[in-house]
């Protein structure tokens, strides 16, 4: 069994089908790129996969163990705590808090009091608070942002920004994670970092990853395997050599050939 | 215990007692008026109401101007129990059977309106705190229009700091709890709250309800100060009232809410003599602070022990 399963996957809005029948399956341990002209469908894609939108029709399964999840069915709060994060196109970080507060907020599922351990302090409060204190500083240091632990989130460059929030979906204890163009607005050398980046957190942290990017250096450089969408539907998948070379790629990219 | 009882929270018990007992003995020794006490009796209920409306709308984000709507559910609850059962005793019986009506309308009220986003959410809650007058209005047990009054005047300086204390020690709590960073990242954003696994729902009704409570127990302290409680002394301006301590002191802010409503406190005692002109000044005062301090008094930073020199020297050495 694959580790994600979508099934048939479509969403409308209205007349429109952003995502129709797309059918794709992720193994574990894959880097897995999404690509496509703009409005292709891939966001709609991703917020589909992490509950943002129901699907109009199809389903998405994930394999948890040895448990298989109908994700389509959950809310999102309740798909994170499956094991499967995401980041934003358009930064969506806590910004006015510290980058320690960003990835605290990640890990709140840790804490081991309720209502009352909280306004009382009793219980588990101080442990837990301890030990949550201790995991996401430990955690910072696993991503090199410990230095910047007590930073504002908005003050971070934006390179930093970008790994921060990575960081922070990985911090939920993510297992499947959907980075939402993480290269988007970054120069080459923030993307070559960013690049080395995400490779060494999914060897360390043994993940799977889904990407929508539009650097095509970054996507063929890291992706195993490639997914093509156009105009919401699923146009080609293959490795990046076989991508590069397909004839129905290259045209929804470059227009069809025209005589004159 | 090493935890609770370390140098920071020693300071900060000390000084919460030397300043009981300087006001216990301003007030022994008559240096303290009638009239200066009546209006420390205002600035401590208006900063249970600040704190508590501070946690649905600076900490959480959500616009509520319905406060005043749960504030009187606690001023009717205490003042028909105290009618009865004059005594501190029916005070309490009465704060309690506030605080469990306030959670339970609040309930039945958030559920629903905390679908809504802000200007939606504001007039939704606008109306139920509209709704609840008008029952007060309609309703015999708490004598109709014109209320209840000649209610047992038990509210003393030491009961007064009593609950003001508790309730900054449970609202200080909640914010820096795991709850409370799930509600300021609902604040922050909503959208990224709910992919990082937080139950944005769930947060956003607990808070509100927190403040309901709060609110409720500031109101039965409301009725036993001042005698008579009637439906129309909680309705939009009152709420308003609440509200602009909690934009003047700083959105997330509780001492920010502390330091407003003393402020504001003050500003009324000074401006009492030009009643005609006292409102005037008094929004003259706002929208200054408000074009050069636009985030509130303190933002949403925090005065605390935190802050004096020998803590964390070495860190404030790094960030300078």
């Amino acid at each position: 069994m694959s580790l994600l399963q979508i099934e048939k996957l479509t969403r409308n809005f209205g007349g429109l089908s952003a995502v129709s029948n797309v059918s794709l399956a992720v193994e574990e341990h894959e880097l897995v790129g999404l690509i496509g002209p703009n409005g292709a469908g891939k966001t709609t894609l991703f917020n589909v996969l992490t509950g943002v939108y129901t699907p109009s029709s199809g389903r998405v399964m994930f394999q948890k163990g040895d448990k298989s999840i109908e994700l389509s069915k959950l809310p999102p709060y309740k798909i994170t705590r499956m094991g499967v994060a995401r980041t934003f196109q358009n930064i969506r970080l806590f910004k006015e808090l510290s980058v320690l507060d960003n990835v605290k907020i990640a890990m709140n599922h840790e804490a081991r009091y309720g209502l009352f351990g909280a306004l009382f302090r009793i219980g588990q409060y101080f442990k837990s608070e301890a030990l949550i204190e201790e995991k996401a500083h430990a955690f910072l240091k696993e991503v090199n942002l410990d230095e910047l632990a007590e930073t504002k989130a908005k003050n971070l460059p934006y390179g930093k920004q970008r790994q921060l929030e990575i960081a922070r979906a990985l911090a939920t204890g993510a297992k499947l994670l959907f980075l939402d163009e993480p290269a988007a607005g970054m120069n080459p050398q923030e993307t070559h970092a960013l690049t080395s980046f995400i490779k060494e957190i999914k060897e360390k942290m043994n993940l799977t990853i889904v990407l929508i990017e539009h650097d095509m250096s970054l996507v063929m450089e890291i992706c195993e395997r490639i997914f093509v969408l156009d105009y919401g539907k699923l146009i080609a998948s293959g490795t990046p050599d076989e991508i590069k070379n397909n004839p129905r790629v290259i045209e929804a990219y470059l227009g069809d050939e025209v005589e004159l | 215990m090493k935890n609770v009882l370390n140098k920071r929270n020693l300071i900060t018990l000390v000084i919460i007692g030397v300043l009981f007992f300087v006001v216990q003995l301003l007030i022994k020794e008559r240096i303290i008026t009638a009239y200066m006490r009546s209006n420390i009796y205002w600035i401590g209920i208006y900063i249970i109401l600040g704190l508590s409306l501070n946690m649905i709308i600076g900490i959480t984000g959500q616009l509520s101007l319905g406060h005043a709507g749960f504030m009187s559910i606690g001023a009717f609850a205490a003042a028909v129990v105290l009618k009865t059962n004059p005594t501190l005793t029916g005070l309490f019986i009465g704060i309690g059977i506030g605080v469990l009506i306030s959670l339970a309308v609040s309930f039945v009220v958030a559920v629903p309106t905390l679908r809504l986003k802000g200007d939606y959410l504001a007039i939704a809650t606008l109306g139920v705190a509209e709704i609840i007058r008008i029952v007060l209005n309609n309703l015999s047990v708490t004598g109709g229009a014109s209320g209840i009054s000649n209610i047992k005047m038990l509210m003393s300086w030491p009961l007064l700091y009593t609950f003001v204390i508790l309730t900054i020690f449970l609202t200080h709590n909640f914010k820096n709890s795991a709850i409370g960073r799930a509600c300021i990242s609902i604040k922050e954003d909503e959208i990224a709250a709910e992919a990082m696994g937080i139950n944005t729902t769930k947060y956003k009704v607990i808070a509100f309800m927190f403040g309901a409570a709060l609110a409720a127990m500031a109101g039965s302290l409301f009725s036993t100060t001042y005698y008579i409680v009637k439906p129309d002394s909680f309705g939009v301006n009152t709420s308003i009232n609440i509200l602009i301590l909690v934009v003047f002191g700083g959105m997330g802010s509780l001492s920010g809410t502390i330091i407003a409503t003393f402020i504001i406190g003050l500003v009324n005692i000074v401006l009492q003599p030009y009643a005609e002109i006292r409102m005037i000044l008094y929004a003259l005062i706002l929208i200054i602070v408000m074009i050069f301090r636009p985030q509130g008094l303190l933002g949403s930073q925090e005065l605390s022990t935190k802050l004096l020199p020998n803590f964390k020297w070495k860190r404030k050495e790094k960030s300078s």
